[in-house]
């Protein structure tokens, strides 16, 4: 991956966030983006319907949370087929090197459009269902990010993060073991649910039952990343539940992974 | 347009029915057959109207003139005129409304006020850039969620983020908030036919207003529950949002060649009579098709498409489609014309329908969810129609504002409806109601306990104190919501900065939530935001309503002062829930309440900016008697917070810091957690905005310089509680001298002190070389250093003689206050 496969940037790489009907995270994903230097632009799905806008003028991807098309059928569902119909494009944009993430409902289209766990067939192995407490649940979670892991969004930040989730269908699960040790072998799983002292435990700090807790994966080259944690909801400390009990915090751990993808376009 | 001229009338009511004609008795079996809620009066003047007209009322004129004449729309009671007696002094209020809430608001006249009780939602301004303003609306949807609690509570929330929407020329929602009366979920005695077990009810609003608000992506951040069984057959269901809107976009208007433009849902039988039905005690429960059916994706894709319409002037003027359909919706906006008479030709046939087997008067009445109503000059309408079908919804031409003064309604050419808008808006006659109130007639209070029990009864408390604290906090209407809350994505648009739970590990019960609306500004760099509190307790309207009024405002405004809002810049919206008005006891308690929220506003310099009422919360029980709510009064209270990052949260910070309370201590047990639980009496807590709006100043100054770590406001289980919720959010213990709090008179018990809930109270935890400092803050204000945090998780409270009185561990208090709703919703 060199930068020259960049599209060129003057400084402020153009970043898509795309939007469907129901989509609702996509302003403050791209307030995020925009405080570390990105150009973002709001894209509606439609406009790669009616080939409108041009994928490869990008440099960034970003599909945020929300509930795209009401979660009708399944979460992420709808939203997934239309990525694979209307932007055919996002395989040869993730090959390239160019960052993708996808967050919460963005995860689930980027898994439920075969995006991730990333196979050269296209071939969906992964899947969401609801998560085993039964229901929605909004909470702030321990994450473990793997250092192992080439993903180029989460480089440098500490291995030991705070993270919210809300989401209703967020237990990841796989389409039988040995994609759980391709991933593992692969170093793709590059979040994992952990409790305050890292330990991979179950309900509450797992908040939906995935598998091997994981909460976030990545293609084994690091740039397309989708993840149930929201990052765009902590870029300032004051967005942790707890700010007002901490003077050492100076932003939000979340911001610096937006700023990984604004820099490594620059770069 | 169609030419009016060779249009042919509708057929009359009903074939062959001649309304002008029928005696009496027939009209009003009439009005009972086709639900409109009418009373003989109005029979009588609709009747009078159309004999001078010269012609029978069409079906679809007589179906609008009872949904816009409901209680539900014109708000009769509240806007009519009432005699008034407590006893000694009678008095005739030609509006209650008027004479109490809105002139408290007009004497005030405070500069935030852009826009008070005329727009969909109080209009506000916001932040320190001049260039935003706040549009805050709270509504109740109570008879659809006694019905279909799920429904109800979906197309409730819907129905007030549309009110929002439609406020100015429509604001962005930045936060919902959601409060439930209800039976205790496990109230198990004898229901009548068709009414749904409590437990259930409250599963199916939680679930509605989750499914619904999570889709909107609004957090819902603000909110409470209150538990009496005598909600059981009439569930209160209030649903707010606050929007933000840009200060340019506050006036509407509408001028004649205006499209009317209806945008989102298409219009199905779904909701027929819901503001006449709600307009009436509850008799059956058979009347599902009043109820709606919401649908979230759609309000979402309006909701989209709209905000950027507004941004781009395509409209002049707005509003929701909610009770009444588009009769209300397009009436409302036929009355924006300004100096022109105000009028709409509306074309039935071209509405998109979900059924096509509607009536014309069906689908003008219809009150489908999910559909809005815009003025739209028409070299605008083929971008703004490009919009809406870009997000996957319709935008479709109805019909044309005209400035005829004239709603003329037609269907495929035949005359539906053709109605003077005086008449329509203006002609409804006004009924005398008649109020009373009697001290005699309400529950005998007992005095509160007296000082000492005897010698060393201190000792015997301990365990006994202890026991109450842990019931207190066990209490479902003090116990944590965290089971709700959670449900609810109470942090999407990142700007929920302090949550509604809160403490080391984001559990502890918030006073209230701080919205830092970046989302809807997008100024990174502009860190102002806002606070939402609330005021409710019946149990003190059970005792006088008009002390009750003054609590919830007192309370309201302790939720945003103990976070470190404004209050002195604060505003209010008013919700009544009553019983029937016509019975005058119960019209009489609604008169105090009124009376009580226009002293408030008064008192603590704070407007009121909209509000509703609903009425006829009554419903016959299992033996045929009409069981009636206990008049409930919902306060919400917004205010600025200037700056976001000195927002200040309730739980304790750290060991060996000074706990200052800050008040006046009263043996006010009357209608308390402690008297419910204890079986005693007591005065009613008596609010003195005067003592407290310099107590709050107070607080604020010392917050505004940083010099309180945590603070928290008194309210259901009165110091006990807060000083349990604090110690075991930040999970520090406390020890506690009561002897060193303030009290009138000097001598109360241990029990009192500890549990009275005195108003205008807050308990705050400040650094020990602040003390000073603080105490400097508050000065003239009645306030001690009461106790310290302590590093060992116990909180130890001596009492007057300087015994231990209590003691517990905050892990089994903490338990106890977790577990309540999880046992009771398992």
């Amino acid at each position: 991956m060199t930068p020259a496969r960049q599209p060129r940037t003057s400084g402020r790489p153009k970043v898509l966030v795309l939007r469907a009907p129901g989509t609702n995270c996509d302003v403050e994903t791209a307030l995020a983006f925009k405080a570390v230097g990105g150009e973002p632009e709001l894209v509606s799905i439609a406009d790669f319907k009616s080939a409108k806008v041009r994928l490869m003028e990008f440099a960034v991807i970003a599909i945020p949370g929300g509930f795209s098309y009401g979660d009708d059928v399944a979460a992420g569902k709808i939203l997934a087929n239309q990525v694979k119909l209307y932007m055919r494009e996002i395989r040869n944009f993730v090959r390239l090197g160019r960052p993708v993430i996808g967050i919460c409902n963005g995860f689930q289209a980027l898994v439920k459009s075969g995006l991730l766990p990333f196979s050269a067939a296209g071939e969906q192995t992964a899947s969401f269902t609801g998560n085993d407490s039964g229901r929605f649940e909004a909470r702030w979670v321990h994450i473990r990010l793997n250092t192992q892991s080439m993903c180029l969004w989460t480089q440098g930040l500490p291995e030991m993060i705070e993270l919210p989730v809300a989401h209703g269908e967020g237990k990841l699960v796989l389409k039988s073991p040995r994609h759980l040790e391709e991933l593992k072998k692969n170093k793709s799983i590059a979040l994992q649910y952990v409790s305050d002292d890292g330990k991979l435990l179950g309900y509450p700090h797992n908040p939906n039952g995935s598998v091997f807790n994981i909460a976030g994966l990545t293609n084994p080259e690091g740039n397309c990343l989708g993840l149930m944690p929201h990052p765009e909801r902590f870029t300032t400390r004051h967005h942790h539940p707890n700010w007002t009990r901490q003077t050492f915090m100076k932003e939000g751990v979340g911001l610096e992974m937006f700023r990984n993808a604004v820099r490594y376009c620059q770069s | 347009m169609t030419d009016l001229a060779p249009l042919r009338q509708a057929q009359p009511v009903e074939e062959g029915l001649r309304f002008t004609t029928l005696p009496p008795k027939d009209l009003r079996n009439l009005s009972a057959k086709f639900g409109w809620s009418l009373s003989d009066v109005e029979l009588e003047d609709i009747r009078a109207h159309f004999k001078k007209v010269g012609r029978e009322p069409t079906r679809g004129e007589a179906e609008t003139i009872a949904q816009t004449w409901s209680e539900h729309c014109k708000h009769k009671t509240f806007n009519g005129p009432i005699r008034y007696s407590d006893g000694k002094k009678s008095r005739l209020f030609k509006s209650l409304f008027a004479e109490t809430i809105v002139k408290a608001t007009k004497d005030l006249s405070k500069p935030w006020c852009l826009s008070v009780f005329k727009d969909n939602a109080g209009i506000v301004a916001f932040g320190k850039s001049g260039r935003w303003a706040l549009a805050v609306k709270v509504e109740t949807h109570n008879h659809p969620c006694a019905i279909e609690p799920y429904g109800g509570a979906e197309t409730g929330i819907g129905g007030v983020i549309r009110d929002v929407l439609g406020a100015g020329l429509g604001a962005k929602p930045v936060l919902n908030t959601d409060t439930f009366c209800l039976a205790y979920p496990d109230y198990a005695g004898p229901l009548p036919e068709g009414s749904l077990q409590p437990g259930r009810t409250l599963r199916g609003v939680v679930a509605g207003v989750r499914d619904y608000g999570n889709r909107m992506g609004i957090p819902t951040a603000g909110g409470g529950l209150w538990f009496d069984d005598d909600y059981r057959l009439n569930p209160l269901v209030f649903c707010g949002t606050v929007g933000v809107l840009p200060a340019w976009a506050v006036r509407k208007s509408v001028k004649p060649g205006d499209l009317v433009v209806a945008v989102g849902g298409p219009t199905g039988r779904d909701g027929l009579h819901g503001a006449t039905f709600s307009s009436a005690a509850m008799a059956g429960r058979s009347d599902r098709a009043a109820v709606q059916i919401g649908h979230p994706l759609n309000e979402k894709r309006v909701l989209d498409a709209l905000l950027v319409a507004r941004d781009r002037k395509l409209y002049r003027a707005v509003t929701d489609c909610g009770a009444g359909g588009f009769s209300s919706a397009v009436g409302e906006l036929a009355k924006e014309c300004g100096a022109c008479a105000g009028g709409a030709l509306v074309e039935l046939e071209k509405a998109p329908l979900k059924c096509s087997d509607l009536e014309p008067w069906e689908i003008w009445l219809s009150e489908s969810q999910e559909r809005m109503v815009l003025a739209v000059p028409a070299k605008g309408f083929a971008e703004l129609e490009r919009l809406f079908r870009a997000e996957g919804t319709n935008c479709t031409v109805i019909g044309e504002f005209t400035g005829s003064g004239r709603l003329v309604v037609t269907h495929k050419g035949v005359k539906v409806a053709d109605l003077d808008m005086g008449f329509l808006h203006d002609g409804m006659p006004k009924v005398e109601r008649r109020a009373v109130w009697s001290d005699g007639a309400r529950p005998k209070t007992r005095p509160p306990a007296a000082y000492a029990r005897g010698a060393g009864a201190g000792h015997a408390d301990r365990g006994r104190l202890s026991g109450i604290l842990t019931r207190m906090l066990a209490h479902p209407n003090v116990c944590s919501r965290e089971w709700v809350i959670r449900q609810y994505d109470h942090e999407v648009q990142a700007g929920t900065v302090i949550k509604p739970l809160q403490g080391l590990r984001h559990d502890g019960p918030g006073d209230a939530c701080v919205i830092w609306p970046v989302a809807a500004t997008s100024e990174w760099n502009d860190r102002s935001g806002f606070a939402v509190g609330h005021g409710l307790n019946p149990s003190y309207g059970k005792l006088d309503p008009y002390w009750m009024a003054m609590c919830c405002a007192d309370e309201a405004l302790r939720n945003l002062l103990c976070v470190g809002a404004d209050v002195s810049k604060a505003s209010f919206l008013d919700n009544f829930c009553w019983a029937s008005p016509e019975a005058p006891e119960q019209l009489g308690g609604l008169v105090r309440a009124a009376l009580g929220c226009h002293d408030a506003a008064k008192g603590y310099g704070v407007p009121f900016i909209s509000g509703k009422d609903s009425l006829y919360n009554q419903s016959r029980d299992e033996k045929g008697r009409e069981l009636g709510i206990p008049g409930t009064l919902l306060i919400t209270a917004v205010a600025p917070v200037p700056d976001i990052t000195q927002a200040v949260t309730l739980d304790f910070k750290g060991p060996g810091n000074s706990l200052i309370l800050v008040g006046v201590t009263k043996g006010e047990t009357g209608g308390s957690l402690l008297g419910q639980m204890e079986g005693e009496g007591g005065e009613v807590p008596k609010p003195d905005p005067k003592a407290a709006g310099k107590a709050f100043r107070g607080v604020a100054a010392a917050i505004a310089k940083k010099l309180v770590l945590s603070s928290h406001d008194l309210s259901e289980g009165g110091l006990g509680t807060a000083l349990a919720e604090m110690a075991f959010s930040g999970e520090f213990g406390a020890s506690l001298e009561l002897d060193q709090a303030l009290t009138s008179p000097p001598m109360l018990s241990d029990e009192t002190i500890l549990f009275s809930e005195s108003p205008s109270r807050v308990l705050l935890e400040v650094s020990p070389k602040d003390d000073l400092a603080v105490m400097r803050c508050l000065k003239g204000v009645p306030a001690r250093r009461i106790g310290s945090t302590t590093a060992n998780p116990v909180i130890k409270v001596s009492g007057l003689d300087g015994s231990i009185v209590l003691e517990s561990h905050l892990v089994d208090i903490k338990a106890a206050w977790q577990r309540t709703l999880p046992e009771l919703l398992k």
